[in-house]
């Protein structure tokens, strides 16, 4: 008893085979997405790879790149052996290959699954590696003067202007670090003495924000030094003031950017998982019904197509018996010639 | 003497027209682009209104939007007629109406060209406006409590961020300007009172600019206050000083943008007109003077014009001339046969 059994006569299987060589051929454009989608998320991984510490892995890039390619290879194949399978004789050469296609079509798909699943799981890996970049950025923004550094205050401040973000967690990190380096510092003025004696590593810490962090909708020029210090300026006061720096963290921001885009990559990829399981069944009838002519001579005699040729308890059992038997197969034959070799 | 005469056989002539069928829908394509590029140029121009006082002027980007439909229907018009050329049952019907269309396309193609030139005119215009609008820009900097004025600060400021510009010149103009709200000035402070009293009309100045001014490329934290005062900052000499702010001015920054923009979507509509009609003339023509009309696979001739440049402009003038002779001693009839006179021998 096969599954989804469908009668087929040449019209019906005339038009199967149009219809899958199309959807093939959207498969094809499918693939040239994930490509291209994945060579987009390695750039933008690259982009800001200064901030992730260059730590980050672009294992899952890669592999959406390898996934994209291999979907434009089959799925080109698969339209070929649709296109071909109209005129018996050419169908005849790639008979053989079919089953095999089939196969290797499933296990395409469930690669295809894992990889939708690691883009939603990603997530997780990637805010610790963002913690960590920023923090250490953020300890390198005065070291303008230092080889292999000397970017980061630029990286950092475009990306505080870029994502809308101040600091880590929020803008009172940056009361923790020196932000300024000290050939920009006066060590013969006697404020600068002090603030560097009263501080146990010998830093230079004030209430202050890069530019950076200044948000243009405020109302007022931007306060950005002495920020905690409310008689320092007129008519502020810290507590309720919100639209002078940027509230929100950047850890916070960059891995909402990087989630939203792993979310919509992974929910694409779904979508074409869907596409291919259609074009995988779609040609598993073309399949079945051009193998199974009621008169093999004639083009005009109707045929069956199915899905599976038993039931799918029947497949499943008769899978692993033939596993089985390949596994006792070589058991047997190592036995037979150690007897062999022992006789002689 | 006809204009560039080329010899066509059967397979020339089918050749012929599926090349410029293809052309034809190539020039949709292009129509297409030209219309969604005065859809870009408008919603660019709207974006930064602000900066340019609300005043510049739409009419390069609604023309562009109308030439865009305008292309777009021609040439679908044109690949239908070239695409039944090839039978000419179904071309006997277009053939009466195919001088006027020609008319008509070269009529369009002069409104392209004039397309072409406005873009490059009218950047102009656009110079002018942008120097006014940012003066007003920053003079109104301050304002954000006044309604209407109150997203100045932070469109501008969105600005000298995005075009790395600070000022309209450079960034002394902020020191003429009083950028900051008197809402946000301790009147009762001396500082503050000294230095609005010894200005004329009571602002109060500074040698300072906005944070937008700030280069993050810059290897010290922003110098934003003081700028001119070398002993208030550590190792600073204003006049060698050129990575601590911006040191272009906005009005030039925002004008190379436009600039660029409109020069490149002039260059496209001139490689449109380029694009558009020979073939096609081409075509007719030969189809035209077939020497067996029975025979579709006889030969014949195609050329631009029937005889040479000069005297199809000498033809052309002395019917103008005729005809309006024609209208000042007789109308209704005459006009009409002489009308039809000029059509039939172009």
């Amino acid at each position: 008893m096969a599954l989804m059994l469908v009668k087929f006569d040449l019209k019906k299987r005339v038009k199967l085979a149009q219809s899958v060589w199309f959807m093939y051929w959207f498969a094809v454009l499918a693939g040239v997405l994930v490509f291209s989608m994945g060579l987009f998320f390695k750039i933008e991984l690259r982009k800001r790879s200064e901030l992730m510490d260059n730590n980050e892995s672009h294992f899952l890039p890669n592999l959406l790149i390898f996934m994209g390619l291999i979907a434009c290879g089959i799925n080109t194949f698969g339209g070929k052996v649709c296109y071909d399978s109209l005129d018996p004789t050419k169908f005849a050469k790639w008979k053989p290959m079919l089953k095999s296609f089939l196969v290797f079509c499933v296990v395409f798909n469930a690669l295809l699954f894992v990889t939708a699943l690691l883009c939603f799981l990603m997530r997780i890996p990637l805010q610790f590696t963002l913690a960590e970049g920023l923090r250490n950025g953020m300890k390198y923004y005065k070291d303008t003067d230092t080889p292999g550094r000397c970017y980061m205050k630029r990286t950092l401040d475009l990306m505080q202007m870029e994502f809308r973000c101040c600091g880590n967690d929020n803008y009172r990190d940056w009361f923790e670090i020196q932000w300024v380096s000290n050939r920009y510092l006066d060590f013969s003025a006697k404020e600068v003495k002090d603030r560097i004696g009263s501080n146990v590593d010998g830093q230079y810490l004030m209430d202050g924000v890069p530019f950076s962090c200044c948000n243009p909708s405020s109302p007022r020029p931007c306060i950005q030094l002495q920020m905690t210090n409310n008689s320092a300026h007129y008519s502020y006061d810290h507590y309720t003031e919100e639209l002078n720096v940027w509230k929100r963290g950047c850890r916070y921001a960059l891995l909402s950017y990087y989630g939203g885009m792993m979310n919509t990559i992974g929910a694409l990829v779904i979508l074409v998982i869907m596409l291919e399981i259609a074009v995988t069944v779609g040609m598993q009838y073309v399949n079945s019904s051009l193998s199974t002519l009621a008169n093999p001579e004639d083009p005009e005699s109707e045929s069956e197509g199915w899905i599976l040729e038993k039931t799918v308890k029947e497949t499943f059992t008769d899978i692993m018996d033939k596993m089985k038997a390949m596994g006792k197969g070589g058991k047997v034959e190592e036995g037979g010639e150690a007897a062999v070799a022992t006789v002689s | 003497m006809p204009f560039m005469p080329v010899k066509f056989t059967l397979q020339k002539r089918v050749k012929l027209a599926q090349g410029v069928w293809m052309l034809y829908w190539l020039s949709v394509i292009v129509g297409i682009v030209i219309f969604s590029l005065g859809i870009f140029f408008k919603i660019e121009l709207r974006k930064r209104s602000e900066m340019m006082d609300n005043n510049e002027s739409h009419l390069v980007p609604n023309l562009l939007m109308l030439v865009g439909v305008l292309a777009c229907g021609i040439n679908a018009f044109g690949g239908k007629v070239c695409h039944d050329s090839l039978d000419p049952n179904k071309f006997s019907k277009w053939k009466p109406m195919l001088k006027m269309f020609l008319l008509l396309c070269c009529g369009f193609n002069v409104l392209l060209l004039l397309v072409a030139l406005l873009c490059f005119l009218m950047q102009f215009a656009v110079y002018l406006t942008l120097a006014e609008g940012l003066k007003n820009g920053i003079k109104f900097y301050k304002d954000t409590d006044t309604p209407g004025r109150c997203f100045m600060k932070r469109t501008l400021d969105m600005t000298q961020i995005e075009f790395r510009c600070c000022g309209n010149n450079n960034f002394r103009d902020w020191f003429e300007v009083q950028w900051i709200s008197n809402r946000y000035l301790d009147m009762s402070n001396d500082v503050v009172k000294d230095r609005v009293l010894s200005n004329v009309e009571g602002k109060y100045l500074m040698d300072s600019v906005p944070f937008s001014c700030c280069n993050p490329g810059s290897p010290r934290p922003c110098i934003q206050h003081h700028l001119t005062n070398n002993s208030a900052h550590y190792d600073y000499d204003h006049r060698t000083e050129e990575l601590n702010i911006w040191v272009r001015g906005c009005r030039e920054a925002l004008f190379s943008y436009y600039s660029s923009m409109m020069n490149s979507i002039g260059a496209l509509v001139i490689l449109t007109i380029s694009v558009d009609m020979a073939g096609l003339k081409y075509l007719c023509t030969a189809l035209e003077t077939m020497t067996d009309p029975e025979n579709p696979e006889s030969e014949s001739e195609g050329w631009l014009l029937e005889k040479g440049v000069k005297e199809t402009l000498a033809d052309v003038l002395s019917k103008v001339k005729m005809m309006g002779k024609t209208n000042q001693v007789e109308e209704g009839q005459y006009v009409q046969s002489v009308v039809t006179q000029v059509f039939t021998d172009m």
